[in-house]
C-alpha cells in the first residue's frame, strides 16, 4: 500500500520531469520571452504564448463571470430555500450536468449554441453594446462568447456542487442566531454567506482550474486563431486547444517542443490553482465533518 | 429573491434536459445495428461505428485493469495505513492530480510511452486513461472506507486479526459496494475523455484489439466527424453522441439509483 502512495508522489514527480525535459529545447531557445511574445509561427520557428494565456484567461473569466452567480444562485436555492424532496432530485440532476462529456458541449455547441447565438444573441449584443471593445467585428457564432459560455455550463456544476457542500457545512446555531437576533431570512442568508466566504471562494477558484483545463469543448468553439483581441465575437485560443489541434501536426523538434512547455504552463497554473482551491474548501468542510464530494 | 434562485436552477436543469433531448432527437434517426456494427467508411458509403464501440471498450478495459487496483490500494493507504504528514502530503497530491487537465496527462503519456515506442498504441491510450482514473477511484475508496464504523474494525483486532486480516478480511467486504459504485462512476468518467487519447491511442479505422496499434474510440470519432464537412458525418456523430450518453448516463443514474438506499 505504502508502495503505491508513493507511486501517486512519482507520478506527479515524472509529470513535472518529463514535461520539463521535453519543452527544454523550447525553453532554451525563448526562455522567459516565450510568455510575452505574441508570435505563433511555426514556418520561421517563433513561438510565443501570450495569444494562449489571453484565450485561456479571457474565456475562463467570462465562464465565471456568467456561472458565479448562477451557481450561487442555485446553491441557495437548494440549500436553504428548497423542501427536502424538491432538493435532492434537482439537485442530481444539476450535478449530471458534470457528467456530460465535454465533447458532447463542443458537439452542441457547434450545431445549437453557436447558430443561435449567432442569429438572436450576438446581433442584439452588437445593436445595444456595439460602442464599447467587447462587441464588435463580424459576428459568426464561433468565438471568445461562445467558448465562455459553453465553460461556463461545465462549471456550474462544479462550483454549485462544492457551494452547496460548504454552506451545509456552516453551522445551524449561525442561522439560529442570526434568526434570533431578528434577521429576515435573507439577512440570514448573508449570515451564512459570509461565514462559508473562504469556501465558496474555493469553489470559485477550483471552478476556475477546471475551466483552465478544459479542452474539447472549447476547440470545437472558439475559433482556434492565435489573436489577441477584445471583442468577444473573434475567434481566439486556448492553451489546451493548441496543444489539442496541434500537437500531431507538429513538424520538427522545435515546434513540439513549444507545444509541451505550454503543456507545462498549464500543468503548474492548475496545479497551483487547485492546491489553493482544496486548502479553501478544505478548511471549511473539515469543521464539521463534511464529505467534500468535488473532484 | 427567492424567484430569481429559483430561475438559476431552473436554468441550470432546463440546459441539461434541453442538450439530453436534442441529442436523442437528432441521434435517433441515423441509428441501426448495421451502425452500430460496421467500422467507417468513405462518405456516401453510410459505414458505422462498430470498431469505435469496441476500441472504447478496449480502452476502458485497459485502463480498468491498470487504474482501479491502483486506486483502490491508494483509497486504502489514505484511508487505513497512512498516518501522519506522508498521508497528507498523498492526500494533497491524489487531490491535484484529479485536477490535472486531461490534455496534459496525454502530453506525459505521449512522451514517457508513445515516444520511446515511436508508434501509437492503445497501451498508451489505456495508460493514460489509467493515470486519469486513479486518482478518482483513489478519493472514492478512501471516502467509503471512512464511512465503515469502527465498531467493525475494533471487533475484528479483539478477535486477534492483524491490520492486513482486518483491512482485506472485513473491512474492504463492508464497504465493496460503496468502492464499487466509486469504480462505475471513475468508469463512466473515463469513457467520456477524449484530449488524452488523441495524441495516444490516435485512432484508426479498423476492428483491432492489439495493444500495439492505434485504435478508434467513440470520443475521438465523434471529435473528427463533428468537425468534418460532411452532412452525413454529422448525423454519425450525433447517433455516437447518443450511444455514447447512454453509456455514461446510464452509469450515473444506475449509481445513483444503487445509493439511494443508503442515506
Amino acid at each position: 500500500m505504502f508502495l503505491v502512495a508513493l507511486l501517486m508522489v512519482g507520478i506527479v514527480v515524472a509529470m513535472v520531469v518529463a514535461l520539463a525535459a521535453d519543452s527544454m529545447l523550447s525553453i532554451r531557445q525563448f526562455g522567459f520571452g516565450f510568455l510575452t511574445s505574441q508570435r505563433w509561427n511555426p514556418i520561421q520557428g517563433d513561438f510565443g504564448a501570450l495569444p494562449f494565456i489571453y484565450g485561456t484567461v479571457a474565456s475562463s473569466l467570462i465562464a465565471l463571470l456568467i456561472s458565479v452567480p448562477l451557481s450561487m444562485g442555485i446553491a441557495i436555492f437548494l440549500v436553504e430555500q428548497a423542501p427536502y424532496y424538491i432538493a435532492r432530485p434537482v439537485g442530481f440532476l444539476v450535478e449530471l450536468l458534470a457528467a456530460i462529456p465535454s465533447v458532447v458541449y463542443g458537439l452542441w455547441g457547434i450545431f445549437v449554441l453557436a447558430p443561435f447565438l449567432r442569429e438572436y444573441i450576438e446581433p442584439a449584443l452588437a445593436k445595444w453594446f456595439g460602442w464599447t471593445p467587447f462587441f464588435r467585428g463580424s459576428i459568426t457564432g464561433i468565438g471568445l462568447l461562445t467558448g465562455g459560455i459553453i465553460l461556463a455550463i461545465m462549471v456550474t456544476p462544479i462550483i454549485s456542487a462544492v457551494v452547496r457542500d460548504v454552506l451545509t457545512a456552516v453551522p445551524g446555531t449561525q442561522r439560529e442566531a442570526a434568526l434570533a437576533l431578528g434577521a429576515t431570512k435573507w439577512e440570514m442568508i448573508r449570515v451564512v454567506l459570509v461565514n462559508g466566504a473562504p469556501g465558496i471562494a474555493g469553489a470559485v477558484i477550483l471552478g476556475l482550474g477546471r475551466a483552465v483545463g478544459e479542452t474539447m469543448a472549447v476547440t470545437m468553439v472558439i475559433g482556434n486563431r492565435p489573436q489577441i483581441s477584445f471583442s468577444l465575437f473573434e475567434p481566439s485560443y486556448t492553451i489546451a486547444s493548441a496543444i489539442a489541434n496541434e500537437f500531431t501536426e507538429a513538424t520538427g523538434d522545435l515546434y513540439l517542443s513549444a507545444l509541451v512547455e505550454l503543456g507545462l504552463i498549464l500543468f503548474l497554473v492548475t496545479f497551483v490553482v487547485n492546491g489553493i482551491a482544496r486548502v479553501l474548501v478544505w478548511n471549511v468542510t473539515r469543521k464539521t465533518g463534511g464529505v467534500g464530494k468535488a473532484a | 429573491m427567492t424567484s430569481l434562485t429559483a430561475l438559476c436552477t431552473l436554468l441550470a436543469v432546463s440546459a441539461l434536459l434541453i442538450i439530453i433531448s436534442y441529442i436523442a432527437w437528432k441521434g435517433i434517426g441515423s441509428l441501426s445495428f448495421q451502425f452500430l456494427t460496421d467500422s467507417p467508411k468513405p462518405v456516401g458509403e453510410g459505414g458505422g461505428i462498430g470498431n469505435a464501440i469496441l476500441g472504447s471498450l478496449v480502452l476502458l478495459l485497459i485502463s480498468s485493469v491498470f487504474g482501479l487496483p491502483l486506486g483502490i490500494c491508494v483509497g486504502i493507504y489514505l484511508s487505513e495505513v497512512g498516518k501522519g504528514r506522508l498521508a497528507g502530503v498523498v492526500r494533497f497530491i491524489v487531490d491535484t492530480l484529479t485536477g490535472i487537465p486531461s490534455i496534459v496527462t496525454g502530453v506525459f503519456v505521449y512522451a514517457v510511452l508513445v515516444l520511446p515506442m515511436k508508434h501509437f498504441s492503445a497501451l498508451a491510450g489505456g495508460v493514460a486513461l489509467a493515470l486519469i482514473m486513479i486518482p478518482i477511484v483513489a478519493r472514492t475508496t478512501e471516502e467509503m472506507l471512512k464511512l465503515v464504523p469502527h465498531s467493525l474494525r475494533e471487533g475484528a483486532l479483539a478477535l486477534g486479526a492483524p491490520q492486513w486480516r482486518m483491512t482485506m478480511g472485513v473491512i474492504i467486504p463492508a464497504a465493496a459496494p460503496g468502492i464499487a459504485t466509486g469504480a462505475m462512476l471513475a468508469i463512466a468518467r473515463v469513457s467520456g475523455e477524449t484530449a488524452p487519447l488523441l495524441f495516444t491511442a490516435f485512432g484508426s479505422r479498423f476492428f483491432t484489439t492489439s495493444l500495439n496499434e492505434p485504435i478508434a474510440s467513440l470520443t475521438v470519432q465523434i471529435y473528427n466527424y463533428a468537425l468534418s464537412p460532411y452532412d452525413e458525418w454529422h448525423a454519425q456523430a450525433w447517433a455516437a453522441t447518443l450511444v455514447l450518453m447512454t453509456l455514461v448516463l446510464g452509469i450515473n443514474i444506475m449509481v445513483r439509483f444503487l445509493t439511494r438506499k443508503k442515506f
